[in-house]
């Protein structure tokens, strides 16, 4: 059983922002992180705009940049998965994989993870032509057509940098217009090899050991088809990584946790920051201004306690 | 990670079909960042199950053959062979004690 001041669960843009300021703070502070820092931001082939490289970074020079700037400050990482946090006598437990704490104050910044579409064909097939990372996966469907699902910000990035590898890269998309960034729109929908299928949506996946179609539904006309893809790439929105908790704590109707302006949730002590948090836009800026609060907030409370 | 050892196309039948011992072939290629993720995961397992499995990279990149017989479009994927059988795999980097529990399911 170990004791710090504060804890931070989730190594991504919220969690070490989190600690690079925590650290600054000279709290008493531990990050565990279940794989590498960097979180989902790593998947991500070039970020343009998080402010500060007019030529963009990629995701993983990006985290591995803010990583070694917390770690500068003496913030201390564990590769450690949090299975449960608990509430004793005011204090919060965290029990992971191999070992338990106590801290006073808690920042949660485990982030979230892509939904599943949730259609039959789709676990079957994942990693044999179901995907959920473009920049992993694009290069094995060099020449090939490939599905992108979704409408948002990802969905539509992705979809672009996938034309660098497939022959035709179609988005499938459930309303009549996109969600993403108008830029970003404009570069997919200017693309000789981006086809948007508009108000359509994926109802099955099929293959024999790889994917070879996946079946459609027009939602307007109700109108059904199949298209010829070998690759369906998913980018459907995420799912919060939020059940770790064994008592009451605030989350929306999505799972996320929700907070108040300070990222406090609904128990004192515990904080939420980054992707796990509800709210409006989730992007890498709002993550780590969200992670600096947490702390600030959270060394607020630490020292409430002992005055 | 300049000295984790590596499989190529022209080494693998010999690496890892042929071995006595289950092997662990983290299928990764330089350009994905999930990957980059799973490599101290792997390093520990290296150390944690030295002299009972054999843990090796492949670079899907430098070595499409291996990577294409095994059905791999999505990295990294990670499969243990044993007795020259593909006998799990694990699509996606997953934290330690999945990978843990896999081979303690096989040895």
């Amino acid at each position: 059983m170990k004791e710090h001041d504060v804890i931070i669960i989730g190594g991504g843009p919220a969690g070490l922002t989190a600690g690079l300021y925590a650290a600054r703070s000279r709290l008493d502070v531990l990050l565990l992180e279940k794989l590498t820092p960097g979180g989902q931001a790593v998947s991500t082939a070039m970020v343009e705009n998080y402010p500060g490289f007019e030529e963009g970074i990629s995701g993983p020079d990006l985290m591995t940049r803010i990583e070694q700037q917390a770690r500068r400050f003496g913030l201390n990482i564990e590769i450690q998965q949090v299975e449960r946090v608990m509430l004793e006598n005011g204090r919060k437990k965290i029990i992971a994989d191999d070992e338990e704490y106590f801290v006073k104050a808690l920042i949660v910044a485990s982030g979230a993870q892509p939904k599943l579409l949730g259609v039959p064909g789709e676990k079957e097939l994942k990693g044999r032509g179901v995907s959920y990372c473009a920049t992993c996966d694009g290069a094995f469907f060099r020449e090939k057509e490939v599905a992108v699902v979704g409408g948002g910000d990802s969905a539509v990035e992705e979809a672009v940098y996938l034309t660098r590898f497939a022959k035709k890269v179609f988005i499938i998309h459930r309303r009549d217009q996109l969600r993403a960034a108008k830029l970003v729109q404009e570069r997919a929908l200017q693309h000789e090899k981006v086809e948007v299928l508009w108000d359509t949506v994926v109802t099955g996946i099929i293959g024999e050991q790889v994917v070879q179609s996946v079946e459609l539904k027009n939602v307007k006309t109700g109108r059904e088809s199949q298209l010829k893809v070998a690759g369906v790439f998913m980018y459907v929105g995420v799912t919060p990584n939020s059940d770790i908790f064994d008592f009451p704590i605030e989350k929306d109707a999505g799972g996320f946790l929700v907070t108040d302006q300070d990222m406090q949730t609904s128990v004192e002590g515990v904080y939420a920051a980054g992707d796990i948090r509800s709210k409006l836009l989730r992007q890498i800026v709002n993550a780590a201004g969200e992670g600096a609060i947490a702390a600030f907030a959270a060394e607020k409370y630490l020292e409430n306690q002992t005055s | 990670m300049a000295d984790f050892p590596e499989v190529t196309d022209s080494t693998f039948e010999k690496e890892v079909l042929q071995s006595d011992i289950p092997v662990l072939i983290d299928f990764w290629a330089p350009w994905c960042g999930p990957c980059l993720m799973v490599a101290p995961v792997l390093e520990e397992l290296n150390k944690d199950f030295s002299g009972q499995v054999k843990v090796m990279k492949l670079n899907v990149d430098n070595n499409p053959n291996t990577a294409q017989k095994y059905g791999i479009f999505s990295i990294p994927t990670i499969l243990i062979f044993k007795g020259g059988q593909a006998a799990a795999q694990i699509v996606g980097a997953m934290p330690k004690k999945q990978y843990v529990d896999k081979l303690n399911e096989l040895l």
